[in-house]
């Protein structure tokens, strides 16, 4: 029996929210006194035996993947096999776009229940039960798993990478013929910016409160100077001030960063549902009545003109 | 072409949030009930603009629900559609409710569209399940959707950005922003749905496999440390050593 962590790459090199559920899936593994797996799937620059250091006692590599990139019923295929043969009982994703699209599938196929968005460690005394974020991040549930196979995704930032260990993991290299996928990709397209939305640590977020969209130099400075990603509230979005991509919220994208900075966005409670998730949060408002001040951990209560020039100086110094 | 549209309810986006029966069930005290929004903006009134480029499209509206979800299924049907189903239980489970719809699913629809995810639930799970069960296609977080030539053209989002694809039919596609523009229902619309099917139907008998032992709300912010607006370089200190957060 084994705890699989299923991990993703982003330029042949394994994300950063991977290392996340690969501490997450070793946790669970030592709870159960179960062996953690990692599966690496694609080509790789990285000499995987360093998963190790997290715990990890084998990589799976299987480097023909095929289609399972861009489609989900191969890529579901492709894992269940996977963890059939190496007797998954715990399957670990991150809650991103691909855990999103590919683990509701592997639930059905292995029949097996799933959690998705977690953000702690089960509980394991006489059953399984996971904590995950609902009602758009404003609650919690314990969720009970009854089926013998699990699935969690795990939300990002929800727990932090440890490195336990200067052992190496054992790299098995897996030969699953893939089938082909009946998906045909047209053409596809590059955001603008340099950091994305859901896998950034630190954002920095205008709304209407600055006026319009040449005012977003100070967002765009600020974000730099911190490697941060950039966002907007909705309005702002669809005033097409900036790209739709940005808009975070209820209706557009969840983040969990450590570190959410708004600036000139009011905190209506649908902004907040997106955000709220945010380990710190950071409001500059000009109106101390803002409900956003309600719900953050820092804040200025002063005009994001006069204020911002004097906070990206300040992040520059830092060094 | 037939299209099923999956049609959850969910409470307000501004109702207050809070629990009873031993923090075991959600407390509906005075809470307005919605169509889920990325159900209704994106999911329906897409597959409503569909019908009217081709007005021999037939909506269906799948609900899996209590007969409590009847007033926000009369307004979907407002908005369009043709008839609704709704398989009458209250079981939560995305398992079961996936199995519920699939059932019905599969009975010759070209296409399955879900919302993003339930703002209530957030599982973001049941159009995978639902495709899984059916052996098709799922495209997810799917932002444009046409139909040409008999086959669905989407663009979705992808890492870092999007991509558009062409997919066979049939197909199971989660929406959310971007597939349409919200819609309020009109008069004659309203008129209308009073007088289309509502079918329903007894759940088939499928597992469970996970159960809600109970629901917390997140501890109360200990209060916002506010820093002078003349000395916001305190603010960057402050990250930096009490927050650790740059
Ligand atoms: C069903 C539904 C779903 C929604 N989904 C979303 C969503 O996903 N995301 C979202 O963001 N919204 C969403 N909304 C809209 C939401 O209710 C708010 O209208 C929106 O978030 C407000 O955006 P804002 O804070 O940028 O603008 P405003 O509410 O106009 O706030 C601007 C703020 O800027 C401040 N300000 C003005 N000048 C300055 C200055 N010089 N310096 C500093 N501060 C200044 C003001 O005091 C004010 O607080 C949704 C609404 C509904 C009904
Ligand atoms: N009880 C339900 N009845 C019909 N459709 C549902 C139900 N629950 C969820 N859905 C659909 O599945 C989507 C994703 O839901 P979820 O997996 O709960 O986030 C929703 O946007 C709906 O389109």
């Amino acid at each position: 029996m084994s705890v699989i962590i299923i991990t993703e790459q982003s330029e042949n090199k394994i994300k950063k929210q991977s290392l996340e559920s690969i501490s997450y899936g070793v946790a669970i593994a030592k709870q159960l006194n179960l062996d953690a797996f990692a599966l690496v799937m694609g080509a790789t620059d990285e000499n995987l035996s360093y998963l190790g250091n997290y715990g990890v006692k084998k990589i799976i590599h299987q480097k023909n993947i095929g289609a399972a990139n861009s489609d989900n019923k191969v890529a579901t295929k492709l894992i269940s096999e996977i963890c059939t043969q190496h007797q998954a009982q715990i399957i670990i994703f991150s809650n991103s776009l691909f855990g999103k699209a590919v683990a509701p599938r592997l639930s059905v196929k292995l029949k097996a229940g799933l959690v998705s968005g977690a953000i702690k460690l089960p509980e394991t005394g006489n059953s399984f039960s996971v904590k995950r974020s609902v009602f758009s991040g404003k609650a919690f549930a314990d969720v009970k798993i009854s089926s013998p196979i699990k699935i969690i995704t795990l939300n990002a930032n929800a727990f932090e990478t440890m490195k336990s260990s200067d052992a190496n993991a054992e790299i098995v290299e897996s030969n699953i013929e893939v089938p082909a996928g009946t998906i045909n990709i047209i053409e596809t397209k590059k955001n603008e910016g340099t950091v994305s939305l859901t896998d950034a640590e630190t954002v920095v977020s205008g709304g209407r409160g600055l006026k319009g969209p040449e005012n977003w130099g100070m967002i765009e400075e600020l974000a730099k100077a911190l490697g941060a990603a950039t966002a907007c509230s909705r309005p702002v979005a669809d005033s097409n001030w900036r790209p739709h991509h940005e808009h975070v919220g209820q209706t557009g994208v969840a983040i969990s960063p450590n570190l959410y900075i708004a600036v000139g966005i009011s905190g209506a409670i649908q902004h907040l549902a997106g955000v709220n998730r945010s380990k710190t949060i950071v409001v500059i408002n000009n109106d101390p009545e803002a409900p956003f001040f309600k719900a953050a951990d820092y804040g200025i209560v002063g005009d994001a003109f006069q204020v911002m020039p004097k906070i990206i100086e300040a992040v520059k110094n830092l060094g | 072409m037939k299209i099923l549209v999956c049609i959850s309810r969910t409470p307000d986006t501004t109702s207050k949030i809070s629990f009873v029966d031993q923090n075991t069930k959600f407390n509906s005290d005075g809470v307005q009930w919605i169509i889920n929004p990325y159900d209704e903006w994106y999911a329906l009134v897409r597959a409503i603009e569909l019908k009217e480029k081709d007005p021999s499209t037939i909506i269906h509206l799948i609900n899996v629900g209590s007969i409590d979800n009847e007033a926000i299924i009369r307004k979907a049907l407002a908005l369009g559609g043709d008839e609704a189903i709704r398989i009458n239980t209250n079981n939560d489970d995305a398992y079961f409710i996936s199995h519920q719809i699939a059932t019905i699913a599969k009975d010759g629809y070209d296409l399955i569209l879900t919302g993003k995810e339930t703002i209530d639930h957030n599982g973001s799970s049941i159009g995978g399940m639902i495709a899984e069960i059916l052996d098709s296609n799922f495209i997810s977080l799917a932002t444009k959707l046409d139909i040409e030539n008999n086959q669905a053209i989407v663009t979705r989002e992808s890492e870092g950005g999007e991509e558009k694809i062409a997919a066979p039919l049939p197909l199971v596609i989660s929406c959310q922003k971007g597939m349409a523009e919200a819609r309020i229902p009109n008069m004659r619309g309203i008129m209308a749905a009073r007088t289309k099917p509502l079918k329903v139907s007894e759940a088939s008998n499928t597992e469970c496999l996970t159960t809600i032992n109970a629901f917390d709300l997140p501890p109360a912010k200990a209060g916002v440390k506010l820093i002078p607006a003349d000395t916001p370089e305190l603010l960057v200190k402050l990250l930096r050593e009490e927050a650790k957060a740059i």
